[in-house]
């Protein structure tokens, strides 16, 4: 079948921590563990003020369906529950606790009883995992599917696009087996028949390691796909290794997929497997202003700071700081900032790559259109968010805009493609719901 | 430590911008200055530079008196002088050339908005006024042989009884025409350095030569020499590309490569000019937002609005 691969385009890789076994960061003196490290509603305090707590203790309940439940992965004091802001400009309790240094586990951490799809889906909700590759969507209403049958495909997620990123390449050759025990989970409790391991194909090594785990059956299988970012972006490693689209407003479910990051997914079957829920997490420090690249484990909660000297310390003074990779990641204010469930790299850049370009005018050359994944025209959208037209905008399909950047980073202007996008969602969305409101408002007057 | 630089994704950005662009495009005409220069002599060096000088100094001069920010370092206004000139005959008076760079920059580009708002291209619309103002001058070739005294399109429309240059001479640009256009050689190397540095597209250059090559074969008129004759190659590897005045969908460029195709071939084979590339380009140029709206790609997993 002939299949045209969507675009992109071929970033820099620059993942030269990719050798570098994670080693452990030094208990941090303090750590912030924000309540809301997820999509949905942020969790409920279990604690208070003045309690001790030991490594793996619940914190914080999920609370409601759209929820995640929040562990400590120190041993210390509750010192407040305060309001903190994220970056997303949203404040949420955090829990402050001043470590011991001890890291006392908790008494009786078992494995949770799983023998049917419930119940482990009930231990997935348990496990506190999140969206590990940066979206922070609870896993457990990932997996939380209608109807069985509707599922013909996991995607399993290890493309890892994003430059200098490896912390996912870590998870496939240091807990591959974890991977694995993840996907044969998959496949008992949800029945999935056929598992895709979606890899780059600028890791070779972690392509033999599943290849040669996949040898024995056929319903599983690896795919090395080449290396063009957003090759992980949920909807185009769907098509690139299903060729199945999924549909304005739906979810991967709609064309039959699940698609699961390759870390998640080890942590998910690190909590069946031992009991042990989600409070730590590998991260990938690197980025110019950074002495010494490498990957760490750190405790969720930890300040960003506290990572930054376990690695050297900077070679110059940082500009900015981001969550997460270059193409899509975001840039924090503040070095105190904690590290999340779902920081997958802490980056740091010198001056120079800091600095935002100078912006210049559109030429028109096309290539915002030539390089975007799925099918946009940003130039368009441009045009008519500056002349504010929200009809034009519902046509050019900006809603479906998932801000990898390709658009933003191919412009030869330089022109800040990826916020006039955000900003022209909003507007149509607001278009929308007053469209909406006034047709109601008609109706209810025909009522009349 | 609040001092972070705090702004929205991607953090990261491809090394080309305008400059570079420009720059690619500069190189890519390079080949096709020395080869005028071997074929017309030093004269065509003096008019390439005269446009040059009057294209960005008129830029220039104009942003300044409308109090906008120079767009001269962005090397536009430098590839506007140089492709107006390779339009012009090689004998062109001077100040005709300054003026027609002037209205090119002026008229054609900053009236409308400056870099990237342009409907249509500075200097073809350029070249045509100079044609229409100047006809004298502007149809007066210089040869490089002094058997011949006619173009070769002239001769294949009939109007001149000399016979046609030999086809190496038409392949390494040894024939009457304008001073940049002659050589379908040095073209055809900077049109290949643009592919390769993905500046520019294959489908409006594939789909305006092979329009002209399919439909001369058709009609039966010496399509081989259709190709190398006029300004074809000029105009569809550096004309019929330019940016903002084309479509920017890899359809929306077929369709204009086969219009300017087509109109090209109207216009030398039944038109009263020997020549339509320049025409055909401009009349293109009108459509382009027609064609870019009919071309719009369908989103991915988009349902109608």
């Amino acid at each position: 079948m002939l299949k045209i691969s969507l675009h992109g385009v071929r970033v820099p890789h620059r993942k030269g921590t990719a050798g570098d076994r994670p080693g452990r960061l030094p208990v941090p003196k303090v750590v912030t563990i924000p309540t809301s490290m997820h999509i949905g509603k942020p969790a409920k305090p279990v604690v208070s003020a003045g309690d001790t707590v030991k490594v793996g203790q619940l914190i914080a309940e999920a609370d409601g369906f759209v929820s995640s439940p929040v562990y400590s992965g120190v041993s210390g004091a509750v010192k407040k529950i305060d309001s903190i802001l994220m970056s997303g400009g949203q404040r949420v309790p955090a829990i402050i606790i001043e470590t011991d240094g001890l890291q006392m586990m908790l008494e009786g951490i078992a494995p949770p009883k799983v023998t049917n799809t419930e119940e482990f889906l009930a231990a997935v909700r348990m496990s506190g995992v999140v969206g590990l590759g940066g979206a922070g969507f609870p896993t457990a209403v990932k997996l939380t599917v209608k109807d069985l049958s509707q599922i013909e495909a996991v995607i399993v997620n290890g493309a890892e696009c994003e430059p200098y990123i490896t912390s996912d390449t870590r998870t496939m050759l240091d807990d591959s087996d974890l991977v694995w025990e993840g996907v044969e989970l998959l496949k008992k409790y949800l029945s999935v028949r056929r598992v895709i391991i979606g890899i780059e194909d600028n890791k070779p090594e972690c392509i033999k390691v599943f290849r040669e785990k996949c040898a024995s059956g056929k319903d599983i299988e690896v795919m090395a796909l080449p290396a063009m970012y957003p090759q992980g972006g949920e909807k185009v490693l769907i098509y690139n290794t299903t060729g199945r689209i999924v549909p304005e407003g739906g979810l991967p479910i709609d064309a039959g997929a699940i698609v699961i990051n390759c870390t998640t997914l080890a942590a998910v079957a690190k909590y069946i497997k031992t009991g042990v829920p989600l409070y730590e997490k590998c991260l990938t420090v690197d980025g110019s202003a950074v002495k010494e690249p490498k990957n760490v484990i750190v405790p969720i909660g930890t300040p960003m700071k506290d990572v930054f000297e376990f690695c050297g310390g900077f070679r110059t003074e940082p500009k900015k700081v981001l969550y997460g990779g270059p193409m899509m990641g975001i840039a924090v204010p503040d070095l105190n900032s904690p590290i999340l469930k779902s920081t997958n790299a802490i980056l740091a850049f010198a001056e120079a790559e800091a600095a935002p370009p100078k912006e210049t005018a559109c030429i028109k050359c096309g290539r915002c259109i030539a390089h975007c994944p799925l099918n946009l025209m940003p130039a368009d959208i441009e045009t008519a968010f500056r002349l504010k037209k929200p009809e034009a905008l519902e046509a050019l399909k900006v809603n479906l805009c998932m801000e990898c950047g390709c658009c933003a980073y191919a412009c030869p202007a330089k022109r800040p493609l990826v916020q006039v996008n955000k900003l022209a969602k909003a507007m149509l969305r607001d278009w929308q719901s007053a469209q909406k409101a006034a047709e109601e408002m008609m109706k209810k007057d025909v009522g009349k | 430590m609040n001092n972070m630089i705090v702004s929205v994704s991607p953090h990261l950005r491809d090394k080309t911008d305008t400059l570079s662009i420009m720059r690619d495009v500069l190189i890519a005409l390079t080949p096709a200055l020395i080869a005028s220069v071997l074929i017309f002599g030093f004269r065509s060096l003096l008019v390439v530079a005269v446009c040059i000088i009057f294209s960005v100094g008129s830029e220039w001069a104009f942003e300044r008196i409308v109090k906008k920010p120079s767009t001269v370092n962005d090397l536009s206004a430098a590839v506007t002088g140089i492709l107006l000139a390779y339009n012009l005959p090689v004998g062109i008076p001077l100040w005709q050339a300054a003026i027609g760079s002037m209205v090119a920059i002026v008229v054609v580009k900053q009236l409308f908005g400056g870099i990237g708002k342009n409907f249509a291209n500075p200097a073809i619309t350029a070249r045509i006024i100079m044609l229409l103002s100047f006809s004298g001058t502007m149809t007066t070739w210089a040869f490089p042989d002094v058997v011949s005294s006619a173009t070769p399109l002239v001769i294949l429309k009939g109007e001149s009884a000399q016979a046609l240059p030999a086809l190496m001479n038409m392949f390494l640009g040894v024939r009457g025409g304008c001073l940049g256009e002659t050589s379908a050689l040095a073209l055809l190397i900077g049109g290949t350095y643009l592919l390769i540095r993905r500046v520019i597209s294959w489908h409006t250059p594939v789909a305006f030569i092979g329009t002209v090559f399919l439909l001369t074969l058709a009609l039966g008129k010496q399509p081989v020499y259709q190709l190398m004759s006029g300004g074809l190659l000029l105009g569809a590897i550096f004309m019929a590309t330019d940016y903002s005045t084309t479509p920017s969908t890899d359809w929306g460029r077929v369709i204009f490569g086969v219009g300017c195709g087509l109109i090209t071939v109207l216009i030398r084979v039944w038109g009263n000019y020997p020549e339509g590339v320049s025409f055909s380009i401009l009349l293109m140029n009108i459509l382009t937002p027609y064609i870019s709206k009919a071309t719009r790609k369908k989103a991915l997993g988009g349902v109608k609005a």
